[in-house]
């Protein structure tokens, strides 16, 4: 690497680093993804310049039909599957990353690291590293696709000895590494290759849909690790702090998804978490009746109020209620009353999901508030409607030692004077857990798809 | 005056000596140490360092833009497309060139893909008057 060419990436890192700091807030986030860009073109132009780099024309092909492929994407994509689509760009850096240590393997020269038979015992121990990486990234990624788009069931798929399976495997994956580094054939490769595969299968496979926010971010830090892993072995630095930083991200939104559920990381990884306890709770008879009111009561009470805080979840991106949403709290404000959003953390299937529905929705982002800057106030407000969201409601948590969700951070709503919960029916929620908040003397059920209630708010509004 | 000029040639001669020292230490070093096996610390530095900055600069996120970070993260993390570039670079064509560019059109799937649905998301976060 030439003297310009080191100072020309470390640009690039510096300006990927202010493009993460420029999310700190709304108003410099744009400016962020700008930079992003900068250091990506940067980055690209670079390297193209670079003496090695001969083959414009086929470069520029693929590249642009990779371009034109993600860009139509991005451009097409519904802000509900979002989480989808992320999960699926998680698996073609994981692939691509298969494939750059793969042509390192087969011409290392390119590289410059020695010539095919004799890689240096370090520079192989790195490329199988970012191999084995990107290609549970792949795998693992496809089935986080599969779960959240419904191609796989969302329930977890556990069986006997599954846990031992992945061990055996793990090892055989370190037994490959060692083997290869002392032969250095392709099949070796091409085994760390398949093992890894097998292993990001059969990671994912037993975790439930709903754990799929902790999935998704744990492969976006995956996809850094492996291009880390890439860094060290073509000796660039801008690689390795671009990936430290997208895996320090990935990890983070991980911990914060974990904490917002109460579970540790190991619990979400091993799976099996909603199906077994489902299955168990739906079996117990709840004789217990929910107080049902219907929109128009809702329409009224909530127009002759003060404030009201809106509760979105899953169910409310599941049923495209947002813009519903978003006029029945127009039609609030215009009548006086103070309309804010609850966000819990891990609301939704992708951290922050809820804050890009209800921002495509045009809901202003200071109206939109985090569960520590709102909790407290659910005791002064009138009433709190929630629609879609159902465990991150449950009072159960806070006083049930017995519950599956006891200890997770929620939503204080049964504070509010009145609870609105709409709902399609009364299946439990993910966790499997009878929602106690339904049968509180301050809560009125309202059935029914969350977009087709919100219009019946909205037509109670307008009369 | 000239005293003053004096000494600072005498300095400047002294430091010109020094710079030849150490540049003649620095060959040696480089000279005695395989490249590649003593990049391998300096990568191991980076990578510390930068686990650090990623760190802080993360929390400093605000929740409300999670998602964005994740498009903004997925853009960047395919900055791999250096590699790939390298690997498709050469112009008799072979195995490892094709990988190459697999992986050039893959990456770039991604760079297009990742910044353009953030700047979609973020344009949406809107303040209302």
């Amino acid at each position: 690497m030439s003297g310009i060419s080191s100072v020309l990436y470390l640009f690039s890192a510096v300006l990927f680093i202010l493009s993460l700091r420029g999310l700190s807030h709304p108003t410099t986030a744009r400016r962020g993804n700008m930079f992003g860009m900068l250091g990506m073109a940067i980055a690209i132009g670079t390297t193209i310049a670079s003496p090695g780099v001969l083959s414009y024309q086929e470069i520029g092909i693929a590249f642009i039909i990779g371009g034109l492929i993600g860009t139509t994407i991005a451009l097409r994509i519904q802000m509900t599957a979002l989480p989808q689509l992320v999960a699926a760009f998680h698996s073609l850096v994981g692939l691509a990353a298969v494939f750059v240590a793969g042509s390192a393997f087969y011409n290392p020269s390119a590289f410059d690291i020695g010539s095919v038979g004799s890689i240096p015992t370090g520079s192989l121990i790195e490329m199988a590293i970012g191999t084995a990486i990107g290609a549970i990234t792949f795998t693992g990624s496809i089935i986080a696709f599969g779960k959240l788009q419904g191609f796989v069931t969302g329930n977890p798929l556990v069986f006997k000895g599954q846990h031992f399976l992945n061990l055996i495997i793990g090892l055989v994956i370190i037994g490959l590494i060692v083997k290869f580094c002392l032969v250095q054939t392709p099949e070796y490769f091409w085994l760390i290759v398949i093992a890894s595969f097998a292993i990001g299968f059969l990671l994912i496979l037993p975790i439930g849909g709903a754990d799929m926010p902790v999935i998704v971010s744990m492969l976006n830090s995956y996809s850094g690790w492996a291009a880390a892993g890439i860094g060290f072995t073509l000796s660039n630095n801008l690689l390795i702090i671009t990936g430290a930083l997208v895996g320090s991200s990935g990890a983070i939104l991980s911990y914060i998804m974990c904490k917002g559920m109460n579970r540790s990381f190991i619990n979400v990884l091993l799976g099996g978490f909603g199906g077994e306890q489902a299955a168990a709770a739906s079996g117990e008879k709840d004789d217990r009746q929910p107080k049902q009111g219907n929109a128009a009561d809702a329409a009224f009470m909530m127009k002759n109020c003060s404030s009201v805080i809106i509760v979105p979840g899953y169910g409310m991106a599941v049923a495209q209620a947002q813009h519903a949403l978003r006029e029945m709290g127009d039609l609030l404000k215009k009548e006086g009353v103070e309309v804010r959003y609850a966000i819990h953390p891990v609301a939704g299937r992708m951290p922050g999901h809820m804050n890009v529905l209800l921002a495509e929705a045009n809901v202003s982002y200071d109206e939109v508030l985090e569960l520590d800057e709102i909790n407290r106030d659910f005791s002064s407000t009138d009433v709190a409607f929630v629609i879609g969201a159902n465990d991150v409601t449950n009072p159960a948590a806070k006083t049930d030692k017995t519950s599956a969700i006891y200890g997770m951070p929620i939503l204080d709503v049964e504070d509010a004077g009145q609870v609105f919960f709409v709902k399609r029916g009364m299946a439990s929620g993910y966790a499997g857990v009878q929602n106690e908040l339904f049968f509180r003397d301050n809560t009125l059920m309202l059935f029914g798809d969350a977009k087709k209630v919100c219009e019946d708010v909205i037509k109670g509004l307008e009369n | 005056m000239s005293e003053l000029s004096n000494q600072l040639e005498k300095l400047s001669y002294q430091a010109q000596e020094i710079s030849n020292e150490a540049s003649q230490l620095a060959a040696t070093v480089m000279g005695s140490s395989q490249g590649h096996s003593d990049f391998l610390v300096f990568g191991f530095t980076v990578l510390i360092l930068a686990c650090f900055v990623g760190y802080y600069v993360v929390w400093s996120v605000t929740p409300a833009l999670h998602s964005p970070l994740m498009g903004v993260t997925n853009a960047i993390s395919s900055v791999i497309i250096v590699g790939a570039l390298l690997a498709a670079g050469p112009i008799d064509s072979s195995l490892s060139k094709i990988f190459g560019l697999i992986a050039v059109a893959l990456a770039a799937v991604n760079i297009f893909g990742g910044f353009v649905v953030t700047n979609r998301m973020l344009s949406m976060f809107k303040k209302k008057q």
